[in-house]
C-alpha cells in the first residue's frame, strides 16, 4: 500500500488532485481510497487530501497519518503547516516552489524530493495560481508511479470548474516536463 | 457486465438512483448530503434521470412532496441529513404507517450543539424507532448496489416500508474508490414491475379514505389501531427475510455478496469480537487481521448491515460463537450512558443461553476518525474483558485523547 498526503490551500484543487489521481491509478490497475480531509474550507485556508493505492482491496476508510509521499500546492504553505508531519523514512516530498534544493529546509528522511514552479506555470496557463493539474504531472515525474497517459484519462473525467480539459492536460505536462527531481540518500537505512 | 468507475459515496447513491428509474425526486441540500443532490440534478439535467426534480423549500415539503407522489403511484428517492432530518421528522414519522415505499439516504451527520458539519450517526440513530427500514454501509461500492436493493426492499408486498440507506458522512458521502456500475438492462430485470400503490393510493379511479382518524378508546377505534400498529411491525419483521432474499439474488445477478443483516468476519475459532457498523469496519477489519495474523489473537469481528428492524436472531447467532464483545458505536445514547447499538445488543442477549460481557466503545463523532490504532485498543481492552477483567459501567471514549 501507497499513501499520499495532498497540501494545498482552499481554492487550489487538492481534493480534486486526489481525485484525479485515485482515478489515473486504477487506469494503472491499482485500488484506490480518496478521502478529503474536513474543516470549514474556504478559499486560502490550509487543507488536505489523502489517497491509498494497492494491488489489492483497500479496505480501511479512514484519514492518512505516515504518508510515504507529500505533494503540497503551495509554496508558502509549509511555513505555517508541518507538512512533513509523522512522514515515512524514505519518503517522497513534491514541493510547488521556484526555488532550488539548496534553499530550503526539510526533514534529512526524505528520499526523493520534486519541485515544479507551479505558480509560475499557472499564471501563464490559468492567469491564476491554480496548481492542481500541474502539481500531478510534477508528481508523476518525481515519483514515476503513474503514467502521463493515466493522468490525461482521468482528468477527461472530471469536471474542472475554473478551466477547460486542454488547459489542464498543458498544465499537467509543463508540471512534468519542468519539475527538477533530486535524489536524496534519506531513509536508506531504514528502507534496506 | 456493467462499467467501472471512480467515484464518491454520494456520486455512487446518485447512480444507484438512475438505475432504479425514479419517477419524482424531491431534495433540499444540507452537508454532507449536498453533492448527492447535486449529481441527481446534474443526471436530470444530463436526461440520465428521467424524473421529476422537485426543489423544495425544505425537508417537511420534501418528504410530504413524496407522500403524494407515491400515494400517486411514483417511485421516489430523496436524501436528507441532520438537522435537515430534524426538520423532516414530521413527514418522517408519518411515512411507515402510511406504508410508503420510499427510498431515502441519510448521509449521516452529527448532532449539534456543539456546532458541527461532519460525520456520526447521531441523525440515523435517533429517527430509529419510526418504523423506518435502516440499513448502513461499510463502503462506496456498498451504497450503490444497496440504494437500488433499498427500492425491491421497500416496494416488496410484504414489506411496504420506506427504508433508509444510510452512509457516513465524509468518510464515504467524500472517500473515492472503483466501483461497477451495473447496466440497466439487468437492474430492470432485478427490479420488475413496480407497484408501489396497489394498497393505498391518490386515485380518482380508485377512490379510498387515506389516512382516516382512527383510535380512541370507544366502538371499533382501539382495535383498529392496534391492527394498524401490528402490521407495521409485521412489515419490519417480513423486512429481516425479504432483505436477506435480496441481498441473495443481488449476489447471484451482480457477483457481489453483502452480509444482508450481520456480517461475521473471522469469527471461526475466535474468543472474543469486535462489533462494527458503517465504513469503521474496513480498519476493524485490518485490526482483527493483524491481531491474528502477527499477534495470535483470537479475535473476530460482527458487523451489523441492518438496524431497524433489529437481526436480533443473526445477531445472537453470531455472539453465540463468541465469549466477549466490543462492541464500537458512533453516536450516543444519552439515556443509557453508551452507544445505541451497546444498549440493543445487551437487549439481545437476553436471548442467549449465556450472556457475555460486553464493552461499550464510542468513536468517530463529529468528523472524527477511527483508525486500526483505535481498533487495536478495542481489541486488548475485550480480551482483557474476556480474561475475567472488570467490565466498565461507562462507555470509553476513543477520541477523547487523540
Amino acid at each position: 500500500m501507497y499513501e499520499i498526503r495532498f497540501h494545498g490551500r482552499g481554492g487550489q484543487g487538492a481534493v480534486l488532485a486526489s481525485k484525479i489521481l485515485a482515478k489515473a491509478m486504477v487506469e494503472e490497475g491499482k485500488y484506490v481510497k480518496a478521502i478529503p480531509s474536513f474543516g470549514f474550507e474556504r478559499r486560502g485556508a490550509p487543507v488536505a487530501a489523502y489517497l491509498r493505492f494497492a494491488d489489492r482491496v483497500i479496505r480501511q476508510t479512514t484519514n492518512i497519518y505516515h504518508p510515504d509521499c507529500v505533494v503540497c500546492l503551495d509554496p508558502t504553505l509549509p511555513r505555517s503547516v508541518d507538512i512533513f508531519e509523522d512522514i515515512k523514512g524514505g519518503g517522497v516530498w513534491v514541493q510547488a516552489t521556484k526555488k532550488a534544493l539548496d534553499e530550503v529546509q526539510y526533514p534529512a528522511l526524505l528520499s526523493r524530493v520534486g519541485f515544479c514552479d507551479a505558480f509560475g506555470i499557472a499564471l501563464q496557463v490559468f492567469g491564476r495560481p491554480i496548481t492542481n493539474s500541474i502539481m500531478l504531472g510534477s508528481f508523476a515525474r518525481t515519483t514515476a508511479l503513474v503514467s502521463m497517459d493515466s493522468l490525461v484519462k482521468a482528468m477527461g473525467s472530471v469536471a474542472f470548474r475554473d478551466a477547460d480539459l486542454d488547459k489542464n492536460i498543458e498544465a499537467a505536462r509543463r508540471g512534468y516536463e519542468e519539475s527538477k527531481v533530486y535524489d536524496l540518500r534519506g531513509g536508506m537505512e531504514e528502507r534496506a | 457486465m456493467g462499467k467501472v468507475i471512480v467515484c464518491d459515496g454520494n456520486e455512487a447513491a446518485a447512480w444507484g438512483v438512475a438505475l432504479a428509474r425514479p419517477d419524482m425526486v424531491a431534495v433540499y441540500p444540507i452537508t454532507p448530503q449536498s453533492s448527492l443532490a447535486e449529481y441527481i440534478s446534474q443526471f436530470v439535467a444530463d436526461g440520465i434521470i428521467k424524473a421529476d426534480l422537485m426543489d423544495v423549500e425544505g425537508e417537511h415539503s420534501v418528504l410530504s412532496v413524496l407522500q403524494g407522489a407515491a400515494l400517486a403511484g411514483a417511485r421516489t428517492f430523496t436524501a436528507s441529513c441532520g438537522q435537515g432530518l430534524a426538520f423532516m421528522f414530521e413527514p418522517y414519522f408519518r411515512t411507515p404507517p402510511l406504508r410508503l415505499p420510499i427510498v431515502m439516504s441519510i448521509v449521516t451527520r452529527d448532532g449539534i450543539t456543539p456546532q458541527s458539519v461532519w460525520g456520526g450517526q447521531q441523525d440515523a440513530m435517533t429517527v430509529r424507532e419510526t418504523g423506518w427500514v435502516h440499513m448502513h454501509c461499510e463502503n462506496v461500492q456498498e451504497v450503490l448496489d444497496t440504494v437500488i436493493m433499498a427500492f425491491k426492499i421497500a416496494e416488496h408486498r410484504d414489506v411496504m416500508l420506506p427504508v433508509n440507506v444510510n452512509h457516513d458522512g465524509n468518510y464515504l458521502s467524500y472517500g473515492v474508490e472503483k466501483v461497477e456500475v451495473p447496466d440497466q438492462e439487468e437492474v430492470d430485470v432485478f427490479l420488475g414491475e413496480k407497484n408501489v400503490n396497489w394498497h393505498v393510493a391518490l386515485d380518482p379511479e380508485r377512490p379510498m379514505g387515506v389516512d382516516p382518524l382512527t383510535g380512541g378508546a370507544g366502538g371499533i377505534g382501539p382495535s383498529l389501531f392496534v391492527k394498524y400498529r401490528k402490521g407495521l411491525c409485521r412489515g419490519m419483521q417480513n423486512a429481516l427475510r425479504v432483505i436477506e432474499e435480496v441481498h441473495r439474488e443481488w449476489g447471484e445477478r451482480f457477483g457481489r455478496k453483502w452480509a444482508p443483516l450481520v456480517e461475521e468476519y473471522r469469527l471461526d475459532g475466535a474468543d472474543y469480537a469486535v462489533v462494527t457498523i458503517g465504513s469503521m469496519s474496513g480498519a476493524g477489519k485490518d485490526a482483527v487481521d493483524m491481531a491474528r495474523d502477527e499477534e495470535g489473537k483470537r479475535v473476530g469481528l460482527i458487523k451489523m448491515k441492518t438496524f431497524r428492524p433489529f437481526p436480533r436472531k443473526a445477531l445472537c447467532e453470531a455472539l453465540s460463537k463468541v465469549k466477549a464483545a466490543g462492541v464500537v458505536d458512533r453516536s450516543v445514547s444519552f439515556g443509557w450512558n453508551s452507544g445505541p447499538m451497546y444498549q440493543e445488543i445487551l437487549s439481545s442477549m437476553y436471548f442467549l443461553s449465556t450472556p457475555i460481557p460486553a464493552i461499550s466503545f464510542i468513536g468517530g463523532l463529529a468528523g472524527a476518525d477511527i483508525t486500526v490504532d483505535h481498533f487495536r485498543r478495542v481489541i486488548d481492552e475485550t480480551q482483557r474483558v474476556l480474561e475475567g477483567g472488570e467490565v466498565a459501567s461507562e462507555p470509553i471514549w476513543l477520541n477523547e485523547s487523540t
